[in-house]
Formats: structure tokens, C-alpha cells, sequence
């Protein structure tokens, strides 16, 4: 934490800037000695200002810069600047990119992305790793490793105090009064005798007083929203169909394109035969685009069909033949030569393994595809004047600004994006290929709005997947305890490959590769974690919790076995170990919530628990199940989580019980498996998730012992599969040792 | 071709195979309904046609047997239909994406089956897949519209 927290406290200005009809409140940042290559337009001691409150005759807007990604975080943002601003979230509006072209400047993206690696996160992880391609990296708009609350939980707070300061003292000046005598509400001033100014009559004169700086933030006892129960901002309009995502956008004169990939992912393109495609219906024009075809046409399900009757002929992956050749690469990564790091050694492990009975265990993660609702979509148009336009839903957006720039031949900073919502992403919008193809087809045809949108089979069959891994465990007991713990872990590197896609080496190791397991908070006597990279695999990408999703598994479930081996209980002997407040915490919050008396619950029934620490959440989860007749039916889940702070309770609650059905439903059933380079599972009937008769009641707590803010966007996914191999173990007697668990077990 | 969705006629000239859900988007400009999967494996697409929930990706736009209602015809924001305004009470949303179709199929759960057990919730909404987990605000506000519904 220190680090983020320092920068953060040390660079706060919060600045003002006239803009037409109104006002702009944000953060100043000053140009710093050290090379921005993001804003080479600003020179040394210059500032920009990155704007999150705007105000002007039409109302007051919210500048959310996350992306919203289903997790409710453009009302979290408003949430957080509305509390001080004294505002109503109800009257104003939230607006995800930049109100204007000016807005969208190379040193706003930078600026937000500045305070966007807080302490634990994916991000400050990969900061860690490799210093110069990360600090590029990080330097960028991204959301992602569940840092937008983290990261806006002061900066946003501070962005509405100073401007509702600043307002009073524009107000102060309109009526010849002190400030200090004022008071605001609902979006208003009010003076002593009564007299009101809307916040939108002060926008003008606010814009020339000078901006009121260290506003104390409010105690949480004055707080109206925060920890209360709010209505999201977007409820009625998803509730409704009248949300407007990327793929229901609508641009004058678009056309619609569909691509053709090489089903062998990354394979080449050697040629292909579209005349059939051509003579098709709607359809304009076939076109080459980066591994393989593009169909253009008038209707998003022509462009489709059209794309479907070309006859391609493909090159070959460069990955494993068969899975057995994926899993091999993964064993045969256990070696010194491919060691990546081994950031927990406790105690003698060598000593305590050769001293006992060892327990030897191996498992296994396959890929997941992220499979959001909404399939991967973006309209790009090249314009005249040597700009561009993108509507897409992103997290990303400053690679999308670099990326079409360099495909269209233009600068990055004269590359406008309209961020969208996001119908889900899971990590799937932290990858640009959607955009950077519809860029390729929309520089053949300049002016033309074009709206590329995958279809289902290509979304799937084209995600760059969740990591496949495998990890070895090993440990002893004694006396009825665990005595010593070793557990490897093999995968390739998420980072490099994520990275390496947008020309960014990642040198040194990849923390992502031992993430969810070597911090974990149990004190065993002698405790190793150590990482392996596994190189030649396929192409992946960062999936909900990331490096936790296969370890958070891999971690307990080597646990569960040498407590089984010690003759333990599950609970008991976690509780014995855990060597964290917090995290004792959130066990014994789980234990009591479930009622936890052993983890067999009678005959053909049994529940089991897990604790991960990602993203600097402890996150402990019971699992309760009971083996029927139609097959296993998970009855009730039990979370809790160290949160801090809950900022939402209602969204919370929400986001944490799906993280465990995200995590429950991909443990049961999903996986992608590669033939060949191509992946088998190309829709929803092969890759199905949790289904509704299938989720069990979630009973969800959040504790608020921590001194840090934290986001739950990923925690709540690494616990819930050893939670549920834990249960159906004493349910059934039967060890689950590889994921999908529906390989080995029927699931009713 | 003609076809009528939420209460206005259209004059349609389509492939006789292009699916109703590709008329209802790029056609029609109704976009409240979603594209997810296009083999009724998701259910994002849902519709009514004279009543009964469809999977608009499955439904030719040739064989549109009657009436179409969408989630825009259903109710909006000024007048909500019970569905939505439960919807909305329970805060289902995440994403959102699926919603429309989880809408759509217990608004037709609901016209058939007023008082549904938590069996028939289960069978009726099994085949609308919600990425984000909404499923257990899903039930509650499937039995918060049932009950408004029966008080009416």
C-alpha cells in the first residue's frame, strides 16, 4: 500500500478549468522530469488536468474513466464524487469517456492511470516484475485487477470536495458573502437567508476563482451514500433494453463486417476463395485482415453468413498438437532451467519432506474461454482530416488510441474512443484484436463507419483463453498438524503473452504464475512456493483473478489433502494455521455463518472451505453439496470478505455472489481444449457455466476490519472450486484433483 | 414480407431465412434485444410472439407466426411492466447483457403460471444463461413480480 498511498497523498492538486459554458474540476498533474513518452505535447512544469466533475447549463456530469464492465463502477465512481459534491446521483449524469475532444488528451489517460496501481492488484504486480515495458505499461487507462475502487476511493472523494469548496466560493462572491456561512445540498448553494444558485449558474464564475485545495473529506458518520443501499445509475435502462452497449451502436453510414479467423489460432492465412461470399445477398466487399478474412456487407447476420461460405486455406498453430502435448509442456516445466520464482521458502522444506510420510499430489487448470454475453464488437471510422473514431467497450483505452493510430498511419492522439458499456468481460476487453481488424478493414474504406462484430463461434474459438497449469504439491504432517508444505506451479506466462500482443517485453519473472498461493496467510512450519514457466503453449490472457483462478485451487486443495493426512478438519486446522487477523477473521466468519461442525454433514452430504488472498482480499468461502440421485447439487455458499470499506452494499453483495458462480459454474463444467490449434468448444453448449437451476442460495458477507480500500471484482473466483472439490470430497469420499470437475462427476 | 412488433407494422423485404432476432436489430433498429449465441444456447435474443417466449435467433423471419412483443414493447422506463419494475427493486443487473431475455422469459413464465414453485422458476429460466451471476436476484424478482402481478 505504501507506495500508491504515498504517490497518491504527494501529487493531489485539484485543479479547475474554464471550458465552454461551464466548468471542469479534476486532478493536476504536472509534467515531471522523467520522459512521458504519452504526452510529448506537454512541456516540463506544465499541467494538465484530468477532469472527473463538469459543470455547465445542462446539468452536472460525472466523469467515471473506468470502464463498466457489468460491476457497477461508473456508480461507484459517481457515488464517490457525489458524496462530497452534494449532489443527488439521481440528478446528474455519469459519462465514461471524455465530454470533448480536449478532455481526451494523452496526459488525462496518463494522469488516471497514474493512481491506478494501488497496493495488491494484478497491475502492481506486474510493476513489480519488470520495470521499464510495466511503468509504460501502467502508465495507460486501464481498468483492471480490481483497483478502480482502490484507486478512486480518495482521488475522486478529494475531486468533489475541492469543487463544491470552489462553488461555495464563487457563490460567496456572487452575494458578497463568506463562504464559510454557506452551505450545499442537492446540487445547489444556500445561503444563509435562504437564497439558493443552482451549481450550473456558478459554473462560469466558478471557473475564475481559484480552486480550493486540502478540503478535510468528510467522516464516514456524514457520509449519505457511502455503505448505504443505492440504486445503481444504470438499473432502469438495463432493466428496461434501453441500455445502449457497443454492439447496439449505430453510426450514419456504417456497414457491418464479419471476420473469417484461421481456425487454428494464429495460424496463417495462405489464400482463399470468396466468390461465393461475394454473390452473396448485401455483401460489398471481401477484404484481408491480420490472420485472416473480412466480409463487409449491410447486415451484421449477411456479414456473417457471407463469411461463413469462404473457403480458406489455413496455416498451422504454433502450440501442441494434442492436449496430451499441452499438459506434457506443463510437466515438463518442473526443472531448475524453468524456474520463475520462489518467493515463499519458510523453515527446512527439504529437511521436513525427507523426515515424514510424504503426501504427493498432482492438478490440473484447463483454459477457459471469458465468454462475456455481449461477443467482441467495434465500429472504427478513418476520417479525412487523418483522425479516427472508435465506439467500443474497453479496458484499455490508450493501446486502442496506439494501435488504430499505427494502423491508419495517424497520430494516437488524434484517435478518438467513445467508450462503451460493456455487456461482461472477464478480461476479454483488456485485448484490442476486435478493434485493431475493424481498423485494418475501415483504412480500405476512409469515411465509412465500420462495425465489426464476431460472432459467438469466433468470440470463443479466437479468446485468448485463461492460462492451463498444473501444480505439485508434496508435504508432510505430524502429530495431527501440517508439518511442511511444497507446492509448484507451472503455467505459461499470462504477463508475457498479454504484453508481448502489444509489443511490450516483460523481463524478469512473472508474479502471476505463483499469485493466489505463495501469499497465502498460513503459517506452515516449512513452506516453499515455487514457479515454473512453461513456454510454447497457447496464446493467453488475464481471466477473472488471473494467476489466482488455477492457484487459489492448486493451493487449497494441496492443503485439504495433508490435512486429510493429518486427520484434521478443514476449518480447524486453517484456523490453526492462519497467521493474519484478516484473514482469521473471514474463516471464522464463514465457519459461524455456515454453522461449520465437520465437513461431513450425514450421509451423502458435506461441505468444504477455502481461503485465498488475491488482489489483497481475504476471501474464505464454504461450499456445501449433497450427492442426489440426478448427481451432485450444490445446496448453499457461505463468502466473506475482508473489504475495508463496502462502498455499495447492494452491488456488493451482487458482484460477490456472482464471482462464486463464476467460479462454481467454470469448475464444474468448462474448459477449452485445443486439436490441432483448434479450440473444441465454439458456443455455449460446449462451454454452458453455471446454469440458474443449478446455483445454490449465497449468503454474503463483507468486513470492514482493514484499514485499506479494496475492489471485489476477482476475489470471490479462487476459493469457490477447492470450496467445492472440498465439499464433494466429504460428500462422496472422492477427490477432484483436475478442473473441470464434470470429467470425473455428474453434476444433477 | 409483413410483421408487426410491439403494436406497429412493418413492410419487410428480407430473406425469408434471415432470423427474426437480425430483422428485430439491423432492420428495425430494436436493439433492446441481444445477441449472444445464435443457437438458442443463451437466450439473450428472447421474444414473445402472441405471447409465448421465443428464441428470436431460432425463428426465421418467413415462419413469424404473430405478434412480436420485445422488451422494448413490454414496458419502458415511464411504464413499467411488473417484470421490470421487480427487475429493478432487486437490483438484478450487472452486466446487464442477458437481462432482456431473462425479462422476456419470466414475463411469459408469469402469464402462464401466476404462482410459479421454485421448480417451475428453475425449469422456465434454465435455458437463459447470465454470464455475471445474477441467478439468485433472478428467483427474488421472478416471485416480487408474480406477487404484484396476482395483487394487480
Amino acid at each position: 500500500m505504501g507506495r500508491a498511498r504515498t504517490i497518491a497523498r504527494r501529487t493531489f492538486l485539484i485543479g479547475s478549468a474554464a471550458i465552454a459554458g461551464g466548468v471542469a474540476f479534476g486532478v493536476w498533474r504536472y509534467k515531471t522530469p522523467y520522459a512521458n513518452p504519452l504526452e510529448p505535447g506537454l512541456a516540463e512544469g506544465e499541467a494538465a488536468l484530468t477532469p472527473y466533475v463538469k459543470i455547465d447549463a445542462e446539468g452536472v456530469t460525472l466523469i467515471t474513466p473506468r470502464a463498466d464492465k457489468g460491476q457497477g463502477a461508473y456508480h461507484v465512481q459517481a457515488a464517490l464524487i457525489a458524496e462530497e459534491l452534494d449532489v443527488n446521483i439521481e440528478d446528474i449524469k455519469a459519462d465514461p469517456g471524455p465530454p470533448s475532444a480536449a478532455y481526451w488528451n494523452g496526459a488525462l489517460a496518463e494522469e488516471v492511470a497514474e493512481f491506478s496501481v494501488p497496493a495488491g492488484g494484478a497491475m502492481r504486480a506486474v510493476a513489480e516484475t519488470g520495470a521499464g515495458a510495466m511503468m509504460k505499461f501502467i502508465g495507460l487507462q486501464i481498468t483492471g485487477g480490481s483497483t478502480t475502487v482502490p484507486d478512486a476511493w480518495e482521488k475522486l472523494r478529494a475531486a468533489g470536495a475541492s469543487a463544491r469548496e470552489t462553488l461555495k466560493q464563487a457563490a460567496a462572491e456572487e452575494w458578497d458573502l463568506r463562504a464559510s456561512d454557506l452551505k450545499t445540498e442537492g446540487g445547489r448553494v444556500i445561503a444563509p437567508d435562504g437564497r439558493e444558485l443552482d451549481y450550473t449558474e456558478l459554473a462560469a464564475r466558478a471557473a475564475r476563482v481559484k480552486p480550493v485545495q486540502d478540503v478535510a473529506l468528510r467522516p464516514p458518520e456524514a457520509w449519505r451514500y457511502i455503505g448505504k443501499p443505492m440504486r445503481r445509475l444504470d438499473i432502469v435502462q438495463k432493466s428496461t433494453g434501453t441500455m445502449t452497449y457497443g454492439i447496439d451502436v449505430d453510426v450514419e453510414g456504417m456497414v457491418h463486417a464479419a471476420v473469417l479467423l484461421s481456425p487454428a489460432q494464429g495460424g496463417a492465412l495462405r489464400g482463399y476463395d470468396a466468390s461465393e461470399a461475394e454473390a452473396m445477398r448485401g455483401v460489398t466487399a471481401v477484404v484481408p485482415v491480420t490472420g485472416g478474412v473480412a466480409v463487409i456487407a449491410d447486415n451484421t447476420w449477411r456479414a456473417f453468413e457471407a463469411a461463413d461460405a469462404i473457403e480458406a486455406d489455413w496455416g498451422e498453430a504454433q502450440m501442441p498438437e494434442t492436449m496430451d502435448g499441452h499438459w506434457q509442456a506443463l510437466s515438463d516445466a518442473f526443472t531448475a532451467d524453468a524456474q520463475d520464482s520462489r518467493p515463499r521458502d519458510d523453515g527446512d522444506v527439504d529437511e521436513a519432506l525427507d523426515g515424514g510420510d510424504l503426501v504427493e499430489t498432482e492438478y490440473r487448470a484447463p483454459y477457459l474461454a471469458h465468454a462475456p454475453l455481449e461477443p467482441i464488437n467495434a465500429i472504427v471510422r478513418i476520417n479525412d482530416d487523418d483522425s479516427a473514431d472508435v465506439w467500443t467497450g474497453t479496458q484499455i483505452p490508450r493501446f486502442v488510441q496506439t494501435n488504430v493510430g499505427a494502423i491508419a498511419g495517424i497520430d494516437a492522439g488524434d484517435v478518438r474512443v467513445h467508450a462503451q458499456m460493456i455487456g461482461g468481460s472477464f478480461g476479454h476487453r483488456l485485448e484490442d484484436e476486435v478493434v485493431k481488424q475493424a481498423a485494418e478493414i475501415a483504412v480500405q474504406m476512409k469515411g465509412t463507419p465500420v462495425k465489426l462484430t464476431y460472432k459467438r463461434e469466433m468470440d470463443m474459438t479466437h479468446d485468448f483463453p485463461r492460462q492451463i497449469a498444473m501444480a505439485r504439491a508434496r508435504g508432510t504432517v505430524k502429530d495431527g498438524r501440517v508439518e511442511s508444505y511444497d507446492l509448484g506451479i507451472a503455467m505459461p506466462s499470462v504477463m508475457g503473452s498479454q504484453m508481448g500482443r502489444q509489443g511490450l517485453a516483460v523481463p524478469g519473472p512473472d508474479s502471476q504464475i505463483v499469485a493466489g498461493a505463495w501469499e497465502q496467510p498460513f503459517a506452515i512450519p516449512n513452506h516453499r512456493v515455487t514457479g515454473y514457466r512453461a513456454e510454447g503453449l497457447a496464446p493467453i490472457s488475464s481471466w477473472r483473478s488471473v494467476g489466482a483462478s488455477s492457484n487459489g485451487f492448486f493451493y487449497n486443495a494441496g492443503l485439504d489433502e495433508l490435512i486429510e493426512a493429518a486427520g484434521a478438519d478443514p476449518m480447524e486446522e486453517r484456523l490453526r494455521l492462519v497467521s493474519d487477523p484478516l484473514a482469521r477473521a473471514v474463516l471464522e466468519a464463514v465457519a459461524e455463518m455456515s454453522g461449520w461442525d465437520g465437513a461431513k454433514m450425514g450421509p451423502g452430504k458435506g461441505r468444504g472451505v477455502a481461503l485465498t488472498r488475491s488482489f489483497g482480499v481475504h476471501c474464505a468461502e464454504v461450499v456445501e453439496v449433497s450427492d442426489t440421485e440426478d448427481g451432485l447439487v450444490i445446496d448453499k455458499a457461505y463468502v466473506a470478505a475482508e473489504m475495508g470499506r463496502v462502498v455499495d452494499p447492494v452491488n456488493f453483495e451482487n458482484v460477490v455472489a456472482g464471482g462464486v458462480i463464476f467460479g462454481l459454474g467454470h469448475a464444474m463444467n468448462c474448459e477449452i481444449t485445443y486439436e490441432g490449434g483448434v479450440a473444441q468448444q465454439e458456443n455455449f453448449y460446449s462451454y454452458e457455466g453455471m446454469r440458474l437451476r443449478q446455483c445454490p442460495e449465497i449468503m454474503v458477507r463483507g468486513l470492514e476490519n482493514g484499514d485499506a480500500v479494496r475492489g471485489i471484482g476477482e476475489p470471490p473466483v479462487p476459493p469457490a472450486a477447492p470450496a467445492l472439490a472440498g465439499a464433494i470430497f466429504a460428500a462422496t469420499g472422492q477427490r477432484l484433483r483436475e478442473m473441470p470437475f464434470s470429467k470425473f462427476v455428474d453434476f444433477a | 414480407m409483413q410483421i408487426t412488433v410491439d403494436g406497429t407494422q412493418h413492410e419487410l423485404d428480407v430473406e425469408g431465412d434471415m432470423p427474426l432476432l437480425w430483422v428485430l436489430r439491423d432492420e428495425l433498429g430494436v436493439k433492446g434485444v441481444k445477441y449472444g449465441c445464435g443457437v438458442a444456447a443463451c437466450g439473450a435474443c428472447t421474444v414473445h410472439i402472441d405471447g409465448e417466449a421465443v428464441r428470436s435467433c431460432q425463428v426465421a423471419a418467413g415462419d413469424v407466426w404473430g405478434e412480436v412483443t420485445t422488451i422494448e414493447g413490454l414496458g419502458n422506463p415511464g411504464t413499467l411492466h411488473a417484470v421490470q419494475a421487480a427487475w429493478i427493486e432487486h437490483q438484478v443487473a450487472q452486466c446487464g447483457y442477458c437481462q432482456s431475455g431473462q425479462i422476456m422469459q419470466a414475463a411469459a413464465l408469469l402469464a402462464e403460471t401466476p404462482a410459479p414453485s421454485d421448480a417451475d422458476i428453475d425449469a422456465a429460466m434454465d435455458g437463459n444463461l447470465c454470464r455475471c451471476g445474477t441467478y439468485p436476484r433472478i428467483r427474488a424478482a421472478v416471485k416480487t413480480a408474480a406477487k404484484t402481478l396476482q395483487e394487480g
